[in-house]
């Protein structure tokens, strides 16, 4: 039994392990404004507002999410909003009126999902008026939202006129009471055990669920977990949230680094890489959509473990190291001694990724990361070069070099770092670099792309970092050796 | 008009209806009192007409009033469920309340591409949790093969696979997900046979799925002999998934007799209507087939979305229970056809200038295992390999190749797109072959005075058209001044590289299949004046509805919103055409017109007897019977003429019917106007490539586009715009893989890459041309929008040959075959860095 509020009216139902959000909805709740696209989180069209009690925010911050892969166990005390709660009778929401009014529909099957990312944004823009809608914004916002049929001209007018339509508020936004009512419901959920779906709070509470259910499956953002119900339609017979544990959702600071609890999802965690590794920053605002960062969390994409994962080969040249909790307590290991084949981890039954450390960067740092995927938004990597070095009087140290994308797992590439490690960033040097990356691995064929192209454009980037250190001291966009929309 | 219902005789209705009268607002009430003034005089000593009002006659106690109307069909008309679209009211399949009982099928899916079924056992299927039936090939009473134009398509597989995900049997079950897992318990054993998968091998084995079709004008062979220069060059163009956001899905609810009621998301409800009724083997008019909108087709629901209502027909027959069918996004992919993809080769003779004298040109089709429409896709693709320009004396040789993959189906633009590519890639290579830039060479070759006659020997009507479009595009783009910074930019700049093509488009309107070019209409106006229309085409977004809506309130004189559409039904309009091939609004417009023109005579002629007006001049407009002449006729608004026209026992329903004329084809001599006209249009595409990576941008894309007069301003820019960036998509991003199984890698959105809010250009320009009524009588001088604009994309693909040709100072033309993904650029780049010698176009 789950209780939450939808569009500001209280709801208690009883609901299955497995069952979406999504489902819920078109389900026992009988709201069938939100669409099923893909039922994968990758088309938008499910696309929900949720206000989430481990947000721990001073009033209900609206994010989106995707509903189709987002457990209906996780809208336990939180307030969720379709597309049926924004209008006000016969009065539109600006998110919807502007889309009307710029003939941002055409089938209109995608739409309640664009409405949703508007109305997130809308409510952003309420909140920091100020903050300028630049294309920055509102790819990040609307990235994740697939539309076959308008060629997203018209939804991006509808995103910048917004403010131009009547500022009509939802009918729950009127209500005083709502707020206080939504944070007074228990953000776990009640009759443990008989739901199949436990929220401990605290590390103890988890690990002692770990032991007493060694079948369980970890949850937090369930952006991956969460195709294994709607794809292969495994039903879970045990799910522990990780959402409300206190420890896995802390950024500790320490006077060398961070520890982030592995519950702390990528938006949380993005404030402090851009104001120290905006290269890494970057990399987070091609990492899925908006609706998956919202969720997803970095301690879900390394225990994962997929070889084509984005963080792990950042991290990995970051020297991050790991907290695993687990019966005997805590234990630490370096991020490089995790994986150990394809899918396959250094955690032992009854463990799991508790925290990450990451260390400050030290002076003359610097770091590039570059993923090469099909698609530039919401795709995932064909392959991904991280590279991190300090330079003095020219000359390369501390270099990382990783890779995801050309091995069973996100590979640190030793021979590469050997071969420019303590050297000037060349032209022999780097072909010896290349060289060496070019023995040393042997990535395969698959949907994404070719063997031959994830060797040759690995080799490449090596060349695209070379450059990138030959400071021409000229703005010459004809000296420019990445594109603006890739750079960092 | 609220007498009427005022003067009654019947007391105890009397409450009745002044209680109902409350609820109306005064408003209303107040606002026709000239009408309930002039009916009640009217009625004037006619009391035994007024007896009779008093009982249950449909005639209405308020009419509407229809708001004065700015030139209605010429008014950017906002989508007419664009209010339903943003609340989440506007219902596609899947939201469909079903009545009680109803159960949710499912469809098992084979897994080898060709092979001999030796086992079936769904016993243990029967046993999962839930199911109550399961279908295969024997339990079907009618035609076991449901192929469209052609047999081939067996509705559940019978003895013999041929591609992976084809459907092999097929379940209902008490709820969706007890049906997806008891598919995973049948018991499959399936023989395998060779399969093949590449379409030129097929091809030189003779294997196709309709005879190869040649057009031919003049002596291609001598052209090609007396040519100071020839080229020749292959290339590859990969297929499309339709990425339709509502996947395939139906509501079969069986009827009181032998029939069913059909609820679908569907192209073509009157196809599907036969193929349910020969698959029960029951009559045509046991079945209707419904459709209110879809949630995208793009061509995949024409003939695709019929064999999903087919199965779940059968399966409510035999349950007596009503069957929800809906495809999870990974079987839908894997089961359904996608875009023809093609491989093209030209061989073709040009002089010093570039201007094509003649050639050879063969196109082969992937049509996948069975014919569907691949004989007019490929036929459209033989069409367009002329594209804009004159071939000379040409051979054009279309194959249709059999390979066991999904069959191969309709989709925007329907084998044009394939067919414009061949011609496109010779312009680029004959354009570096004799130095001179692509956009010169493509015009030279334009249609033109004394090359005016395509390959298959249409006349080109509105030729100069193409030529207007392409420098009024030049100019606005700028297009040479940015040529030249491109230049020496890219003389510059060591990994970026920066590119430009203008690409035209001239696509030909109407269905090579020469009956499908009919239409039927369906208008009813009720009697307080509110108009109900139907017609043959279905809504997939393109705002057809709204246009015909337009129509009718054009002709009628009354405003948008006193017309509707309730659905798409085969019992309202029979026999009806896909709508596909952009006639949507060409046909099923002219024939909504023709309905309202007839109701329009009707309704002129009865005002000009009864109010005694003069009938030269009378005409409806603004919601009013107005004339022209003489002055002091006062204007009777529209709810009181139809009251009038009512009680006067004039019929205010009517059927419209259209069929094109002119068109003719003649597949033996291959000669013909197969087009009622062309419609137009060209893009300027600018790129910026990483040569390292192989990431590319598109930076900027004007796009100037002929719709003749506009029915929609909106509606016809959303379809250009929307048009171009799924033409984009289409030869970018959008890559379909198979494994060596022949089962499709890429089958949803997480590899499946369409384009996303970043791939919108930043700078995007896009313009319907003014002032160029279609030549043609079409529907008020317009032209179809659909998938011409489609064909623009191409133009992306173009810059991006530009930018990589800048690798060899502009004198190689680099392959690239489709979709040019960053892999296929940067792999492109590469062999042009390793040596262009035995890189493009060769003699």
């Amino acid at each position: 039994m789950i209780e939450f509020f939808l569009n500001g009216q209280r709801q208690r139902v009883a609901t299955e392990p497995e069952t979406s959000v999504l489902e819920l909805l078109r389900g026992p709740l009988a709201r069938h404004g939100t669409k099923e696209g893909c039922a994968s989180g990758d088309c938008g069209a499910c696309t929900v507002a949720i206000a989430s009690p481990e947000d721990g925010q001073q009033s209900l911050t609206y994010r989106t999410a995707n509903a189709c892969i987002t457990p209906a166990h996780q809208l336990q005390g939180a307030h969720l909003i379709t597309v049926e709660g924004l209008a006000r009778g016969d009065a539109l929401h600006p998110a919807q009126s502007s889309m009307v009014a710029c003939h941002g529909s055409q089938c209109g099957f995608c739409t309640p999902g664009i409405v949703m990312s508007l109305f997130v944004m809308h409510e952003q823009q309420r909140s920091a008026p100020g903050m300028p809608l630049d294309d920055h914004r509102l790819e990040a916002a609307l990235g994740g939202n697939l539309c076959r049929c308008t060629g997203y001209r018209p939804i991006r007018d509808a995103a910048l006129s917004m403010s131009e339509h009547a500022d009509t508020r939802p009918p729950w936004a009127d209500d005083p009471t709502l707020e206080r009512a939504v944070r007074e419901l228990s953000p776990t959920v009640a009759s443990e055990g008989q739901s199949g779906y436990l929220t401990p709070t605290t590390l103890a509470e988890l690990t002692a669920a770990m032991q007493r259910h060694p079948e369980a499956r970890l949850v937090a953002g369930a952006t991956d977990l969460w195709l294994e119900a709607t794809q292969r339609l495994e039903p879970f017979e045990m799910l522990i949230d990780l959402r409300q544990v206190r420890e896995l959702r802390q950024i500790e600071e320490t006077a060398d680094g961070w520890w982030i609890g592995a519950a702390v999802s990528y938006r949380e965690w993005e404030p402090l890489l851009v104001e120290h590794y905006p290269a890494f920053a970057h990399l987070l605002t091609r990492l899925g959509s908006a609706q998956i960062r919202n969720r997803g969390t970095v301690g879900g994409n390394i225990a994962n473990a997929s070889p084509i994962g984005d963080t792990p080969p950042v991290l990995l040249t970051l020297d991050a190291r790991l907290r695993l909790a687990g019966p005997q307590g805590m234990r630490e290991l370096p991020l490089a001694s995790f994986f150990l084949d394809y899918k396959k981890t250094a955690l032992e039954p009854g463990e799991c990724v508790a925290a990450i450390y990451l260390p400050k960067p030290q002076a003359n740092f610097e770091q590039r990361v570059w993923k090469l995927s099909k698609r530039r938004e919401d795709d995932i990597s064909t392959l991904l070069g991280a590279f991190r070095w300090r330079r003095k009087d020219g000359v390369l140290s501390d270099v990382r070099v990783a890779y995801g994308g050309m091995a069973a797992i996100p590979l640190r590439v030793e021979a590469v770092e050997a071969a420019l490690e303590g050297r000037k960033p060349d032209q022999a040097t780097f072909r010896t670099a290349r060289q060496a990356l070019h023995d040393s691995l042997t990535p395969m064929s698959d949907a994404r792309g070719s063997r031959d192209y994830r060797l040759t454009a690995a080799v490449n980037l090596l060349e695209r970092w070379r450059l990138t250190l030959v400071d021409t001291g000229s703005n010459d966009p004809a000296q420019e050796v990445i594109l603006d929309a890739y750079a960092h | 008009m609220r007498t009427l219902t005022k003067r009654v005789f019947n007391t105890s209705r009397a409450t009745a209806e002044t209680t109902a009268e409350t609820d109306q607002s005064q408003e209303a009430a107040m606002s026709e009192p000239l009408l309930a003034l002039r009916i009640e005089s009217e009625s004037t000593g006619t009391g035994e007409a007024f007896g009779r009002l008093e009982g249950d006659e449909p005639v209405a106690r308020d009419t509407v009033t229809p708001r004065p109307a700015r030139e209605n069909s010429r008014h950017a008309q906002a989508h007419e469920s664009a209010i339903k679209h943003v609340t989440g009211r506007a219902r596609y399949i899947d939201d469909l309340p079903a009545p009680h009982g109803a159960l949710h099928a499912m469809v098992g899916l084979s897994d080898v591409a060709h092979g001999r079924i030796t086992r079936l056992d769904l016993g243990a299927v029967m046993e999962m949790p839930g199911v109550i039936d399961v279908i295969t090939a024997q339990h079907i009473p009618g035609h076991r093969d449901i192929g469209p134009v052609f047999p081939g398509d067996p509705m559940l597989a019978d003895e013999e696979v041929s591609y992976v995900g084809q459907p092999l049997f097929a379940i209902a079950a008490t709820s969706y997900l007890e049906a997806r897992r008891a598919v995973k318990a049948a018991v499959v054993e399936i023989a395998p046979l060779p399969p093949r998968f590449d379409p030129v091998a097929a091809a030189d084995a003779g294997e196709f799925v309709r005879p190869t079709h040649v057009q031919m004008s003049g002596d291609w062979q001598q052209a090609l002999e007396h040519a100071p220069h020839v080229l020749e060059a292959e290339q590859f163009v990969g297929g499309q998934e339709h990425f339709y956001l509502e996947g395939q899905a139906c509501l079969v609810v069986p009827g009181e007799d032998e029939g069913v009621t059909v609820y679908t998301s569907n192209q073509h409800p009157s196809e599907t209507q036969k193929l349910v009724a020969e698959v029960l083997d029951i009559p045509f008019h046991a079945v209707t087939v419904e459709n209110r909108r879809m949630g995208g087709g793009f061509g995949g629901k024409e003939t695709q979305a019929a064999p999903w209502a087919c199965m779940a027909a059968l399966l409510a027959r035999r349950t007596g229970r009503a069957i929800r069918l809906r495809l999870p996004r990974a079987e839908d992919t894997r089961a359904t056809g996608k875009r023809h993809p093609f491989h093209n080769r030209y061989r073709l003779g040009f002089d010093d200038e570039g201007v094509i004298l003649g050639g050879d040109m063969t196109l082969i089709g992937d049509c996948g295992h069975s014919p569907d429409l691949s004989e007019a896709v490929v036929d459209r693709a033989m069409f367009h390999a002329d594209n804009a320009y004159s071939l000379g004396a040409a051979r054009v040789t279309g194959h249709r190749a059999r390979t066991h993959m999904a069959s191969n189906t309709a989709f925007r633009g329907f084998g044009g797109p394939q067919g414009m590519m061949i011609v496109e890639q010779a312009m680029d290579d004959i354009a570096r072959h004799v130095g001179e830039d692509p956009l010169t060479v493509r015009k030279r070759n334009l249609y033109r005075i004394g090359r005016d006659t395509t390959h298959y020997g249409q006349h080109v009507d509105q030729y100069p058209l193409m030529v207007e479009i392409i420098e009024r595009l030049e100019r606005s783009s700028d297009y040479w001044q940015r040529r030249d910074e491109i230049r020496a930019f890219n003389r510059q700049s060591a990994v970026i590289k920066r590119g430009l093509a203008l690409t035209p488009v001239k696509f030909g309107i109407s269905f090579t299949a020469k009956h499908l070019n009919q239409a039927g209409a369906l208008l009813h106006v009720y009697t307080d004046g509110s108009v109900m229309i139907n017609h043959g085409g279905t809504e997939m977004g393109q705002g057809l509805h709204t246009k015909v809506c337009q129509v009718v309130a054009r002709e009628l004189g009354i405003d948008f919103e006193s017309v509707r559409i309730s659905a798409t039904r085969t019992d309202k309009v029979p026999n009806t055409s896909p709508t596909a091939a952009s006639s949507g609004a060409d046909l099923n417009g002219m024939a909504a017109r023709d309905a309202a023109t007839q109701i329009r005579q009707r309704l002129l002629d009865f005002a000009a007897e009864h109010y005694q007006f003069d009938r030269e001049g009378l005409h409806l407009e603004n919601g009013k019977l107005v004339s022209d002449i003489g002055a002091v006729t006062p204007a009777v608004s529209w709810g009181e003429l139809i009251q009038a026209a009512y009680l006067g026992r004039v019929s205010l329903s009517a059927t419209g019917f259209y069929s094109t004329p002119l068109i003719h084809y003649d597949r033996d001599s291959g000669q013909g106007r197969p087009f009622y006209y062309f419609a137009y249009g060209a893009s300027v595409s600018e790129v910026r490539v990483d040569t390292l990576s192989g990431e590319y941008r598109v930076e900027r894309v004007d796009i100037l586009h002929d719709v003749g007069d506009s029915l929609n301003p909106a509606i016809d820019l959303g379809q250009v715009e929307g048009g171009f960036i799924q033409g984009m998509g289409w030869l970018t991003s959008e890559e379909l893989k198979w494994n060596d199984d022949g089962r499709l890698l890429t089958d949803g959105p997480a590899t499946y890459k369409i384009p996303t809010f970043g791939d919108l250009p930043p700078i995007f320009n896009v313009e319907l041309l003014e002032g160029h009524p279609n030549s043609q009588a079409s529907l008020y001088r317009s032209k179809a929008v659909g998938e011409p604009p489609f064909m623009l994309g191409i133009s992306v693909w173009s810059a991006l040959r530009d930018a990589l040709s800048s690798l060899t100072g502009y004198r190689v033309s680099p392959p690239l075959d489709t979709p040019a993904t960053p892999e296929r650029v940067l792999m492109a780049a590469e062999a042009l860095r390793a040596g262009p010698a035995n890189v493009g176009a060769s003699r």
